[in-house]
């Protein structure tokens, strides 16, 4: 009894050291700068000057009070709302085109999963290639519309940038819905059918309410990702035109390195934005999953 | 899925019906390959402001490879930082995931959710005290030093990914080992490796992927001649005022477009299944 109990212990030990690499990292590049960034929050730390000392709740204040502060937090809000929905209809629809097993559709799935290997920044300096009004391909289009510069515009710079991330992710969206689609039983179909369920009877009654966790993860994942917007809109737009497309993230980096080089300031806004998004997550894992047990 | 195949009616009438669907699947495989045809195309071709004036040729590059510290410094910086992700990802993951999967250890529940929490943290919330914190472990403006952080990053998805990869192995493979004599390192080292090397080649994949292409992270922690290609090439294209060198930029992004586009093609399989894996836990 004794021997086997020491063995377990040694084995403990064992595990302990295993897992050790991963606790230290994980201490040292995420735990300290957690706490590292709540006490930069309240303290007036410059970029260059360093730190200058506890000024607790100012940056709180000074950054709520910051006239990009509502902006960001409406523009960021719109911009989670327009990608989410978008994504995950064009996410599913794709899902559905490509549902059956064919060469072609096997094709079709290479094609719609190829931008997801190619960076955000990449893609978003590629895009910035293809709107612009010196190189790019629908620049006699755009002109025959009325439009100079798709970037130019607050509307223009949205949708662009809107199309670039369905562009880049709705292959992602759709290889997870694909997971959930293909988890339906094809005779429930079938039955559907035989008791006369018209094609929208079946997607509404069916296929969305048994898709419901992939749905829920891709809803969960497409809103973080959104809300925590930055690579595309900070290399095609700069925030602008004149602060319109100025992102909650993008406003941390401004205020870190460019209008107030204050750490401080900065640090303040990412601790609203990380408990925001907590908070956010929370009530989304509340709503989606606690309809998913019924 | 042979479910819904049979709404067929005459051939002919089929045939009909099936058009519309390869008129608009061909238009949107269009639409996805168009932007990255369009610019490997480009970046070959003569535009204003740029070396290329006429015809095809390989201008642009020659001005990429020139530019300041040069292309070659560039790549050499995003491929330094890409291993040190991969390994430290590599290494952490394999280590952790058989932890989490084959002991019982205080702390375990609590290290792996924390592993998982990192998940929900911004980048730039971590990125921000990261300026600070890497000067006291004189890890700052390196190479080595974004590596990690970018590994960091990984570490949600790998240690997950390693930690079902681990599970999915019979005990008995592990005590089979041991009985002959290896002891729970020997039986990593020499058997259980083998049977989690699917996972381990996902978790690389992505590690490498992520860390290749990140810009965020050495945006903030880096500069200089310590840029890692897509942060010299945003850099590229502002410094030059007035004159955007829309050429030598696409030249660029092919550059950083081709090893991704191959890495995807040729082990797509595995790149599929990392994200298949991410499903199943929700």
């Amino acid at each position: 009894m004794r021997t086997a109990r020491r063995r377990r212990l040694a084995r403990d030990r064992f595990g302990l050291a295993y897992a050790s690499p991963v606790a230290a990292v994980v201490a040292v590049f995420f735990v300290v700068p957690i706490l590292l960034v709540v006490y930069m929050s309240g303290t007036n730390w410059k970029l260059l000057g360093g730190n200058q000392g506890i000024n607790f709740p100012d940056n709180y204040g000074d950054v709520v009070d910051h006239r990009m502060f509502w902006p960001a937090v409406s523009f960021t809000l719109k911009y989670t709302v327009i990608a989410t929905v978008l994504l995950i209809a064009v996410g599913l629809g794709l899902a559905m085109l490509v549902q059956e097993t064919s060469r072609w559709r096997g094709l079709l799935r290479t094609a719609f999963l190829l931008p997801t290997a190619l960076g955000l920044a990449s893609s978003s300096l590629l895009f910035y290639s293809l709107y612009s009004p010196q190189v790019g391909p629908f620049n006699d289009f755009f002109k025959s519309i009325g439009i100079a510069s798709i970037l130019g515009s607050p509307n223009g710079a949205l949708w662009a940038t809107v199309f670039l991330i369905v562009w880049r992710y709705s292959g992602f969206y759709m290889l997870l819905l694909l997971v959930g689609l293909q988890g339906i039983s094809g005779e429930i179909y079938e039955a559907a059918r035989i008791d006369g369920a018209s094609p929208g009877q079946i997607f509404t009654r069916i296929t969305i309410p048994l898709l419901r966790p992939s749905l829920a993860l891709s809803i969960i994942m497409c809103v973080t990702g959104s809300l925590l917007a930055f690579d595309q809109f900070f290399i095609l737009t700069k925030g602008g035109p004149d602060g319109s497309t100025m992102t909650i993230v993008q406003l941390v980096y401004n205020l870190a390195f460019e209008s107030k080089r204050s750490l401080g300031l900065a640090a303040a806004l990412s601790v609203i934005a990380l408990v925001a998004l907590v908070v956010v997550n929370i009530f989304q894992l509340r709503v989606l999953r606690g309809k998913g047990d019924e | 899925m042979n479910s819904t195949r049979r709404r067929s009616g005459p051939p002919l009438l089929r045939g009909v019906i099936r058009t519309p669907y390869y008129v608009l699947t061909t238009g949107l495989a269009v639409i996805f390959l168009y932007p990255i045809l369009w610019t490997m195309i480009e970046s070959f071709s003569a535009q204003p402001g740029s070396a290329q004036t006429d015809g095809y040729g390989l201008g642009n590059y020659t001005t990429l490879v020139s530019y300041q510290a040069g292309l070659g410094v560039y790549l050499m910086n995003s491929l330094v930082i890409s291993l040190v992700a991969v390994l430290v990802t590599l290494v952490l993951s394999l280590l952790g995931g058989y932890a989490f999967a084959r002991f019982n250890f205080p702390g375990k529940n609590l290290l792996f959710l924390l592993t998982l929490s990192i998940l929900m943290v911004p980048y730039a919330t971590l990125l921000i005290p990261l300026v600070i914190w890497l000067k006291y472990l004189h890890l700052n403006n390196t190479l080595v030093g974004v590596g990690i952080v970018l590994a960091v990053f990984q570490l949600p998805f790998a240690v997950f990914m390693m930690r079902i990869s681990f599970e999915a192995i019979p005990r008995e493979v592990e005590e089979a080992a041991l009985i002959d004599g290896c002891g729970t390192f020997g039986a990593l080292r020499r058997v259980l490796i083998f049977a989690v090397k699917p996972g381990l080649i996902t978790v690389g994949i992505f590690a490498f992927l992520a860390a290749w292409n990140d810009f965020m992270v050495p945006l903030y922690l880096l500069g200089g001649d310590k840029q890692p290609l897509p942060l010299a090439l945003v850099n590229m294209r502002q410094q030059v005022m007035g004159v955007i060198d829309y050429g030598a930029t696409e030249a660029g992004v092919v550059v950083l477009m081709v090893p991704c586009v191959v890495l995807f093609l040729s082990l797509q399989r595995h790149y599929v299944r990392g994200f298949m894996s991410g499903a199943l836990k929700g």
